[in-house]
């Protein structure tokens, strides 16, 4: 046999659209309030788009000023019912909801992607197993909450108000609402304004449960209404997921109330690859790092900061594999990168990465198609970037990587640590020692060795700094919604 | 003959040294001239508890236990100076104790191995938040700050506290037992002066991770925690703390409001 010049074939993926045909979503949904959907008293009713198609998944009432009122006042009404129910009989119901949404959990996934622009591959793999898994993490505790404070007792803070964002919809109603339920507590749950339908899947989910009416609210609205639900008086707990300047609105507004706060808010997360790491595995764990979900991750590995000697190997790599990431329809389970979840959202990470050319980074973006419809942002990588960059410094909250270097281990910390946030971080390298002595040194709530963006409800997660404070998932999530004595 | 007594010269405590407020006022208490601190020496103070806190932090849990018990020690043998009354002392050196063995106990008890459902070594342990303020009430002027003191340091954390504004000596003099008692320079720095000057200076400071506001003082905290909402510091307002058993019943409290759950995941396998 001879030596031929051997025809190359280029492998393609042919469209694998998840069907949307068995989700019955309603036309309109009312607010869920003491246990049943309602009209809103004085709010309004406005259509959730598909980022991706700019078109209405369904319309949602947001609600009012007296809607607000009418959810806490239904939650205080319901909470010594609850709290007085055995821990048990608590969990029992909170097992209830995991095994609902693990029932329903392809519809869930789908109007996850409809209604956000996440791919759907990540809404089936991550966001709707992970919710139930903290529910069912959660429900178990509902009868050993001493266990959880050291043996002390413990007893619920009374009606917590809690505010979720847009990235995580349904995964952070379920890190909010269980661990609230299973210590005794009610609580009033604003969804995204751009994200409402899967928390109101959820209060289906809710009724299917048999829940006591009241124990949940969920009232989609704006930021407007986020800002009079922290507000309300006879709120016991506030807990927030969110951007630190809103953070920061909601912890000057409870001065003096001595109301509970739990703050779980931006990040410029630092991922560090060291010369030693294996870079192949490095480069997948960039990727996924920065561009799973589309970036729209508060824990994003937004600054990438490589070791000098391997630093042009690195970015190489790193470019030839973005190349590869499919960026497209979010019901395409071979999707990668899915919509940008809103237009605002879209104009924020434009003007950042307008800034960062201004300010003399190299920017390359990937050459794909992009739908014409929906809002969309290729995958982009910044090189050459300064410390003072705003690229290096503010949350871009997009699939946009910012790159620096570092010579030292020192370095590499020092520069990591050089920011008002605190969330997270990631290390790469083959040295067991190095990754140990690095990782207590960086003032980051999650550090992540040779992977990146892992989660589990048994699992801590929260912020040092102006990350926040608090934290959910494992017992330290329980804490922030007792009182102990 | 009659002797002349040797007076003695009230002075902050800041990074170790004792130090003359650099404004150069002064209150009266008692017989005594005491500095009245100003919105430098508050920075100046943080600055000194931000340059020791590193240092304090990698200390060994042990070797922490054994300097904080050592301060109680110190105050055992000189508590008499500090005229405060017996049972003031006592519960005071008691709380120093009972911090003193939390050291290593915090960490078991807030932190562990979470049990994740994929291959890796997941922990979560607490470590200190940084520098801590405490805005002291006035009355107990030694266990009301003794109490807000021993588990911001049994943390980790180094602390610029403002004192009992009433009765500053007694602290003041606690300064002279915590120097003598291998507390490292700047972990503890301890202010006197007008508590509505000096705690809003504090508050507001952007490099102050925490700050534990037991002054009682309702108006004064309304503003603090606006303070500190600007960089997110955490807040706590204990009620003054009047007896043993009221610094050490809600221990885990204290020392959780002062520490940050820090989660690693190390992967387990290829």
């Amino acid at each position: 046999m001879s030596t031929q010049e051997r025809t190359s074939i280029v492998w393609d993926y042919a469209p694998a659209p998840e069907s949307p045909d068995h989700v019955r979503l309603r036309d309109s949904y009312g607010l869920f309030i003491g246990g049943e959907f309602r009209d809103p008293l004085d709010g309004e009713r406005v259509r959730s788009m598909n980022p991706a198609t700019e078109e209405p998944v369904a319309e949602v009432a947001f609600a009012g000023e007296r809607d607000l009122r009418a959810a806490v006042e239904a939650a205080r009404a319901a909470q010594p019912g609850w709290a007085a129910l055995s821990g048990l009989e608590r969990g029992k119901y909170l097992f209830r909801i995991a095994r609902l949404i693990q029932e329903r959990a392809r519809e869930l996934a789908i109007v996850e992607s409809m209604d956000g622009g996440k791919p759907v591959r990540e809404s089936r793999d991550v966001d709707v197993p992970l919710a139930a898994a903290h529910f069912f993490h959660y429900a178990g505790w509902a009868d050993k909450l001493s266990y959880g404070v050291g043996g002390r007792a413990a007893a619920p803070l009374g009606v917590a108000a809690q505010i979720v964002p847009w990235n995580f919809p349904l995964l952070m109603a379920a890190w909010k609402l269980a661990p609230a339920l299973a210590c005794g507590n009610t609580a009033v749950l604003k969804p995204a304004e751009t994200t409402p339908l899967t928390a109101l899947l959820l209060a289906e989910i809710c009724q299917e449960a048999e829940l006591p009416p009241g124990v949940v609210a969920i009232v989609p609205g704006d930021g407007a209404a986020g800002a009079a639900l922290v507000r309300q008086p006879d709120v016991d707990k506030v807990a927030f997921t969110g951007s630190t300047a809103v953070g920061k609105d909601i912890q000057a507004a409870l001065a003096g109330r001595g109301v509970s706060l739990t703050l779980e808010l931006g990040g410029k997360s630092a991922n560090i690859v060291f010369e030693d790491a294996a870079l192949d595995q490095a480069v997948e764990g960039i990727v996924n790092g920065i561009f799973f979900n589309q970036g729209h991750v508060c824990c994003a590995g937004s600054r990438l900061l490589i070791q000098e000697s391997v630093a042009d190997v690195v970015i190489g790599k790193l470019w030839e594999r973005m190349g590869r990431l499919r960026v497209g329809d979010p019901l395409d389970k071979n999707t990668d990168v899915g919509a940008i979840n809103s237009r605002e959202q879209l104009e924020r990470i434009e003007e950042l990465v307008t800034a960062g050319e201004g300010e003399g980074a190299v920017r390359r973006t990937v050459a794909c198609e992009l739908p014409e419809r929906g809002w969309w942002f290729a995958p982009t990588i910044f090189t050459e970037v300064a410390p003072a960059h705003r690229i290096a410094v503010e949350e871009i909250f997009g699939p946009v990587v910012s790159v620096l270097t570092f010579r030292t281990q020192a370095e590499a910390i020092e520069k990591a640590n050089a920011s008002p946030y605190g969330l997270a971080a990631g290390i790469w390298t083959d040295k067991g020692a190095k990754a140990f002595e690095v990782a207590s040194a960086l003032q980051a709530g999650v550090v992540w060795q040779n992977t990146y963006n892992h989660f589990d409800p048994s699992a801590a997660f929260g912020g040092y700094k102006e990350s926040g404070f608090g934290r959910e998932g494992g017992p330290a999530g329980l804490r922030p919604y007792l009182r102990v004595s | 003959m009659s002797r002349l007594a040797v007076r003695k010269t009230y002075k902050l405590f800041v990074g170790g040294a004792f130090v003359r407020s650099e404004s150069g006022r002064y209150d009266r208490a008692g017989e005594f001239n005491i500095p009245r601190g100003s919105r430098k020496d508050v920075r100046d103070a943080v600055l000194a508890a931000r340059k020791a806190q590193a240092g304090w932090a990698s200390r060994t849990a042990y070797n922490r236990g054994q300097v904080l018990y050592r301060a109680a020690e110190a105050l055992e043998s000189r508590g008499d100076e500090l005229g405060v009354s017996r049972p003031e002392l006592k519960a005071s050196i008691d709380v120093l104790v009972h911090y003193a063995g939390w050291t290593d106990k915090l960490q078991p008890v807030l932190g562990g191995i979470n049990p994740v459902a994929a291959p890796f070594l997941s922990f979560s342990l607490p470590e200190p938040t940084g520098v801590v303020g405490i805005v002291a009430p006035d009355e107990p002027e030694l266990l009301g700050l003794l109490a807000e003191l021993a588990p911001v340091l049994a943390a980790g954390n180094s602390v610029v506290a403002i004192l009992s504004e009433t009765g500053p000596l007694a602290a003041l003099d606690l300064a002279e037992v915590l120097g003598v008692s291998d507390v490292p320079g700047g972990v503890v720095n301890l202010l006197s002066g007008r508590r509505a000057e000096l705690a809003p200076a504090l508050a507001g400071h952007h490099d102050l991770n925490a700050i534990v506001d037991a002054s009682g003082d309702s108006d004064l905290g309304a503003e603090i925690d606006r303070l500190a909402a600007e960089s997110v510091t955490r807040v706590r307002h204990p009620a003054a703390t009047t007896s043993y058993a009221g610094a050490v019943a809600d221990a885990l409290s204290r020392l959780e409001a002062v520490t940050e759950l820090k989660t690693a995941w190390h992967p387990v396998g290829a």
